[in-house]
């Protein structure tokens, strides 16, 4: 597992992504860049969906990428990945290019991937192309201005579903795309969150090693759309999770392993929930039912999950061998830790 | 009025081949390093065919079954960026869900060649021809030909990729053939080699591939201080597309025999009528020309085969000194004047010719030969001539 000081060795040997972009300040996109990009050893591609990340990056005639960096339309950043990865292999074929490993990179956020990416995400993971899908998910459409998307969660006042004298916001909850992207049965995907480098960059290990389609979702706070100050966004991240809101997990060949227990079981959402504006509503006149009906979902998807993982345990004890052996993908980089991880970053 | 059989010199290497048939071993004999495509009547011939000499092994093309048109065009461009010559298929719908990328792969200068089966478009749905989907991509950047037969398919299909990536051009061509008029009709097809395919269409080369292991942002974004340069760039690329299509067909025709331009005149000279129109029925026009001339009418017909870049300056030329011309759309613009119309208007500006804007054959419907006989006699007084007409329409 790359620790901290190799990441750090890798930035400071070659950035792959420089600064002088235009990301606001406390942005957690370039976290979720960094680390991905700095995890992997390999060369990589990267290709991008329209987002924030697109536009704040490659002002024309400008670039922050120091790779190879395709961006095409907002709804099909997998269908281009589809595209390169098959030329890919169709030139390795026919001898124009060096059968060596490169690793392919998408990223999109939680607009171009929950909602109008959707639909290429899951024909380019039906029809297995080899690359990382990472989801940078600050759960709204923040590029055009925090409108809700399907990864708002309940009850957040977005400029599109705001909360008012009527309404108390988005009146739906958030759309667990993980799962659905488990659904493709890809041989790993994971749920993993700014807060957790570590955990983030192993996961990208582990997602890398293989010659198949692999997905992380990556928690991002928008200090402009949560509503926060540039500071906290490394710990209203980690409150997520904390919270169990947005737990740490990977699903490999369809198992579920937690990869970060929460340090204490009872922290209540409203830990999580009360320093950020889009939730500022529900505490002016402390609405009661939606915080009630807010806790008990997260405690019964939380449950779902331990529950999952629980059932889980003992086929991740008869396996571990098998798949840190099996694990040889074609970017060269030491086997996947199976044992459980612990907290490196408190 | 009988219908002859077309002109093809018979060669040893005659097949009968539908259109879409020989689209397709066009493109087997190109080889092409990626396809990605989706089905769609009437084009899935096309990609049946080709997916056919795949399993064979008559070609090792990677085809990427994609789950949608506007996927099949995104995994084009990802792959054509990549650094692999890549070619598509579609019709109709599924060029109007492409339409979003193909704007995108002409900015890109991406050369993808895509093939087309016209089919109108919803709706209400109809799987038949007309030009309604090609004109959806008349203002893409993407170069548009419309062919007239198979053996027109497949020569223009064989053309099309040195078209595309000549450094000047860089730019997606578009090959269209009517849907089941040509694509599902049998006709003697002549093949070239497959060697002499190969060696005419060449390797292919693009600058700054996203695979070539350096540095490229492809895609950026460019804001009121780039985007008009880089539009205007795309304007030289199709004005430097004429001038490659001409010497192409110049070099095609050393190695087939078959001479294809822009526009193509048929019985111009000494004409005092003209019609002008693109696609399947120039076939039609073309007898029926035949007949009238035989009764001493002077009567003839401009082809266009290419509608962008629109080959204005040639057609300007050819119909100098005809009095009348009808200009027959298979396509309509609501609202406003039929799209070859409004090229063929604004070709002719400044000169002493009638105009006449005729609509046919929209959703597939039949154009007789007595239909555009009918057009050549409406051409002898100009009266009336300034109403757009619709040829067949009831009511």
């Amino acid at each position: 597992m790359p620790s901290i000081k190799q990441i750090a060795r890798n930035e400071a040997a070659s950035s792959r992504f420089v600064s002088g972009h235009s990301l606001c300040r406390g942005c957690g996109i370039p976290v979720v860049v960094r680390t991905v990009l700095n995890s992997i050893e390999a060369p990589v591609v990267v290709i991008n969906a329209t987002g924030c990340l697109e536009v704040a990056t490659t002002r024309y005639p400008h670039t922050t990428w120091q790779v190879p960096w395709l961006h095409i339309a907002f709804e099909n950043a997998a269908a281009a990945a589809s595209g390169v990865e098959t030329a890919y292999k169709a030139l390795v074929k026919r001898g124009r290019l060096p059968d060596e490993p490169i690793v392919f990179v998408v990223f999109g956020g939680d607009g171009g991937t929950y909602d109008i990416g959707l639909q290429a995400l899951s024909g380019a993971l039906e029809r297995g192309h080899r690359f990382l899908y990472v989801c940078y998910d600050n759960e709204a459409y923040m590029n055009t201005g925090i409108q809700r998307s399907s990864a708002t969660p309940f009850a957040a006042n977005t400029t599109t579903s705001p909360a008012g004298k009527q309404s108390f916001g988005k009146l739906q909850k958030r759309k667990d795309l993980t799962a659905i992207v488990v659904a493709h049965h890809i041989p790993y995907a994971a749920q993993a969150s700014i807060s957790h480098w570590q955990d983030l960059s192993d996961k990208v290990v582990a997602a890398t090693r293989l010659a198949s389609p692999s997905f992380i979702n990556v928690l991002s706070t928008c200090p402009l759309g949560w509503g926060l100050e540039p500071n906290q966004t490394v710990r209203f991240a980690r409150l997520a999770t904390e919270t169990r809101y947005w737990p740490l997990y990977e699903v490999i060949e369809g198992h579920y392993r937690i990869t970060e227990q929460p340090l204490d079981p009872s922290l209540p959402i409203r830990a999580w929930l009360e320093d950020q504006v889009r939730f500022k509503h529900l505490f002016q006149h402390e609405d009661a039912e939606v915080l009630a009906r807010i806790q008990r979902e997260v405690d019964r998807d939380w449950n779902n999950l331990k529950r999952r993982s629980e059932a889980d345990a003992q086929w991740f004890a008869r396996h571990s061998e098998r798949l840190a052996k099996e694990w040889t993908g074609s970017a060269a980089r030491p086997a996947p830790a199976m044992t459980s991880r612990t907290n490196t970053n408190p | 009025m009988p219908l002859k059989a077309p002109k093809i010199a018979p060669s040893a290497r005659m097949r009968l081949l539908t259109g879409a048939e020989a689209a397709a071993h066009a493109m087997r004999q190109i080889n092409p390093d990626v396809v990605s495509v989706y089905p769609i009547t009437p084009q899935t011939p096309i990609i049946q065919t080709f997916a056919k000499f795949v399993a064979d092994g008559e070609t090792d093309t990677e085809i990427i079954n994609v789950e949608s048109e506007h996927s099949a065009m995104s995994a084009a461009v990802g792959a054509a960026q990549a650094g692999a010559r890549t070619m598509t298929a579609t019709a109709s719908q599924g060029l109007a869900l492409m339409i979003e990328i193909v704007y995108i792969a002409a900015s890109m200068r991406l050369p993808i060649v895509m093939a087309v089966g016209n089919r109108a478009l919803s709706g209400p749905i109809n799987i038949h021809c007309d030009h309604a989907d090609s004109m959806l991509a008349r203002d893409s950047g993407m170069v548009q030909i419309l062919t007239e037969n198979a053996q027109e398919a497949y020569d223009l299909m064989v053309m099309a990729p040195r078209l595309a990536e000549h450094p000047e051009v860089m730019l997606p061509v578009l090959v269209s053939q009517d849907g089941f008029t040509i694509t599902h009709s049998a006709e003697p097809v002549s093949l070239l080699p497959d060697e002499e395919v190969r060696r005419f269409v060449g390797d292919y080369r693009i600058p700054y591939p996203l695979l070539a292991g350096e540095v490229v942002t492809q895609g950026p974004f460019a804001m009121p201080d780039y985007y008009f340069e880089i539009k205007a760039q795309q304007v030289r690329a199709m004005r430097a597309a004429a001038q490659v299509f001409d010497e192409l067909s110049e070099a095609y025709q050393a190695c087939s025999g078959r001479r294809y331009q822009a526009v193509e005149g048929y019985r111009l000279d000494d004409a005092d009528r003209a019609l002008i129109l693109m696609g399947s029925s120039a076939g039609t026009a073309k007898e029926v020309v035949d007949e009238l001339r035989a009764k001493g009418e002077k009567v003839g017909l401009a082809q266009v085969r290419l509608f962008r870049p629109f080959p204005a300056a040639a057609l300007r030329e050819m119909l100098t000194g005809v009095g009348a011309v009808a200009v027959l759309d298979r396509a309509l613009s609501f609202g406003g004047t039929a799209p070859l119309f409004a090229e063929v208007a604004a070709g002719l500006f400044g000169q002493t010719v009638s105009l006449s804007s005729q609509v046919y054959g929209l959703g597939g419907r039949e154009l007789f030969p007595e239909q555009i006989a009918a057009v050549f006699h409406d051409l002898e007084s100009t009266e009336g001539l300034e109403q757009p007409r619709f040829i067949g329409l009831r009511g």
